[in-house]
């Protein structure tokens, strides 16, 4: 079936949900306080043991939300895994869209306009 | 016999639930949202709605992509909020109704809805903050019957099948023979995204045009398709799906009380929708 194209947007499908399913996995275990100390002590460490590939465990280790999501990362998980790194999700949106926090923090009211 | 007074739908973002932790209703960020719910607190205290059924999206904490149900529905004495990871201090627990959630289940599975029934479910801040924005500590004296919608991982439910399942939950409410006077809320959205290249997309004119179509032709909005709310809503917006079905679930004379929308708290445009029902519509 021919795949719909939206617009800066990753849809969260089969082939993703396959694809990041040892990150998500990870993210998942998030949940918990001992996990998230576990993952701060030796992170690679931690993913090696989700079984998380190449691509993966070097978008964690660069904070790169873009790279996780094109390895198969999931938003709603994914945010478990930026909390720990203190980074709240108009962090992580400019992150993706290359601009500064002050101006997404700026986009984001001036939608309201 | 059970009666389904009214229908909610409200934003569920988690900075709602920091904000209401730190006490900060009154800050400048936050009047325009805090406000804008007040007339729900008061028309559920002249109301006085004992059970509240609550159409929400799982982010992780009870089910995870090992095993995603499209819609699951509880059935336990009781639910308990968890530690989500980020930060947000694990509400105190809500009783559940599990006469009611069976009777919901019967019926549903009856009308050729397959859900996945829990016994056991962890409810994230998606049930937690509207709780907690309409009726502060008294929440947990509340009945309620939470209802997983998949909102994850695609293909998701199409807004009809979302609006049909909520009529059929409306059906076997009405037709509960206890007691019970029943609120029914729908918890997500408005219009956002947080991932990727549209990250912090927000999309006015549509929401309004939702707001305005949940009261007055809610099948309007049964036309669309999931990946259509993903594109006019964004991947985050598309939790619209939950407000659907709840406005499914209203089957009587449908009338709008009070809305309120404000941009932005956090990445998100949020709404506030509260529907009256009255009279017998089946």
């Amino acid at each position: 079936m021919q795949k719909r194209a939206i617009a800066g947007t990753t849809i969260f499908d089969g082939e993703q949900a396959r694809k990041g399913y040892a990150l998500n996995r990870m993210c998942f275990s998030f949940n918990d306080a001992a996990s998230r100390k576990a993952f701060l002590d030796d992170e690679d460490g931690y993913c090696v043991k989700f079984g998380l590939d190449r691509a993966q465990r070097d978008a964690v280790r660069s904070r790169n939300v873009a790279a996780m999501i094109a390895a198969g990362g999931n938003i709603y998980y994914l945010a478990k895994l930026a909390g720990i790194f203190d980074l709240s999700v108009q962090d992580i949106g400019a992150q993706q869209t290359g601009m500064s926090v002050a101006d997404f923090k700026k986009m984001l009211a001036d939608a309201g306009r | 016999m059970a009666r389904i007074i009214g229908g909610l739908g409200t934003s569920h973002v988690p900075a709602i639930g920091s904000a209401i932790a730190r006490g900060a209703q009154q800050e400048a960020y936050w009047t325009p949202f805090f406000e804008g719910f007040a007339p729900v607190c008061d028309w559920l205290q002249a109301t006085q709605p004992d059970i509240a059924v609550i159409f929400y999206n799982d982010h992780g904490l009870n089910f995870f992509l090992d095993k995603m149900p499209t819609f699951a529905v509880g059935a336990a004495p009781q639910y308990r909020n968890a530690d989500e990871g980020w930060g947000l201090a694990p509400a105190a627990p809500f009783p559940g109704d599990p006469s009611l959630s069976w009777h919901v289940i019967d019926a549903l599975v009856a009308r050729e809805f397959d859900i996945a029934t829990c016994q056991e479910m962890l409810v994230d801040h998606a049930v937690t903050i509207p709780m907690s924005l309409m009726w502060g500590e008294e929440a947990h004296r509340i009945r309620i019957v939470p209802i997983a919608i998949n909102t994850v991982q695609h293909p998701l439910p199409s807004p009809a099948r979302c609006f049909r399942l909520g009529q059929a939950v409306g059906r076997a409410l009405a037709d509960y023979k206890e007691d019970a006077t029943i609120v029914v809320v729908g918890s997500g959205g408005l219009s956002h995204q947080l991932d990727g290249a549209r990250a912090g997309f927000i999309n006015k004119p549509f929401d309004l045009l939702c707001m305005q179509q949940l009261v007055e032709d809610p099948m309007a909005l049964t036309e669309y398709s999931s990946l259509d709310l993903v594109e006019l809503a964004g991947s985050q917006g598309v939790e619209l799906l939950n407000w659907i079905a709840m406005r499914g679930a209203l089957s009587g004379n449908v009338r709008k009380l009070h809305s309120n929308y404000h941009i932005p708290i956090s990445n998100t445009a949020t709404g506030v929708l509260l529907l009256e029902n009255s009279g017998d519509g089946s």
